[in-house]
């Protein structure tokens, strides 16, 4: 099967950049992104906070079956165009990660079919790095309840 | 052998991602990560013999007790560790495609 999702991360470079064809016209693409309910349908996390403007901000949160948090994020929108663009910053709460910077471009391909480039850009090229080989750790399980536990019996 | 497909195998696990997270944060012993599970012992042993054939746990000797290590070395390689990373935006691109063409449908 094709890979639809693709990833270029350059080795020592503290960037990468994800990119992604949809079978959906850029309007329900950017819909996506916007509408918070929907937000939490792909993401698997609760949205608390969804501002969709500049100098506007966001805020996911992820309880485990208790109530108790296991994973919060929280950014600010830099930039907003509908249909077209946003930029916004990304932080997890209680990581040892850096807050990192991120251009999502929508783009019509056809009426039917369009393309999300993401750049995500980070404090350093090992904190890339880091992000990038544990991904279990960056958000591939927030809504993993096993994990969800592990964490919680962390703190 | 084919060892990348094994570390692929490995992290494909969701308990197994568990114990890598769990064990990143520091070294511990086989009894410490067991008692973070509900799972029983046996399993998690079996997990964790799993994670050290394919590397990607070390085992150290101190004292009496051995404990686990996240073998930096064996996960060093970026470009063996994108494709989880990519996996996992693919997964969520995919829910993402599911619900905005039924949302189309509406």
């Amino acid at each position: 099967m094709e890979k639809k999702t693709k990833i270029d991360a350059e080795n020592g470079k503290q960037d990468l950049t994800i990119t992604r064809v949809f079978d959906l016209p850029v309007e329900l693409l950017f819909k996506a992104y916007i509408e918070p309910e929907i937000v939490e349908q792909w993401m698997g996390t609760k949205v608390l906070k969804l501002e969709n403007k500049k100098h506007g901000g966001w805020q996911f949160e992820t309880k485990d079956p208790h109530g108790n948090v296991v994973f919060k994020a929280n950014g600010t929108i830099h930039e907003f165009i509908p249909g077209q663009k946003i930029t916004r910053t990304f932080e997890m709460d209680n990581a040892p990660f850096d807050v990192q910077l991120e251009f999502l471009e929508f783009e019509k391909l056809t009426d039917d079919t369009s393309k999300l480039n993401m750049h995500v850009v980070y404090r350093t090229a090992e904190l890339r790095d880091q992000m990038l080989k544990l991904p279990f750790a960056y958000g591939i399980n927030m809504a993993h309840n096993r994990l969800q536990e592990v964490l919680n019996k962390l703190k | 052998m084919n060892l990348r497909r094994d570390v692929f195998q490995a992290i494909a696990d969701p308990t197994r991602r568990a114990i890598l997270l769990l064990v990143a944060t520091q070294a511990m012993t086989a009894g410490v990560i067991a008692s973070n599970f509900d799972t029983a012992r046996p399993t998690v042993s079996k997990h964790l013999q799993i994670l050290t054939e394919c590397e990607l746990l070390k085992q150290e000797q101190n004292g009496r007790e051995i404990y686990y290590h996240i073998n930096a070395e064996k996960m060093k390689d970026v470009a063996d560790f994108i494709e989880p990373f990519r996996a996992m935006w693919e997964e969520r691109f995919n829910k993402l495609e599911d619900i905005m063409k039924n949302y189309k449908g509406k």
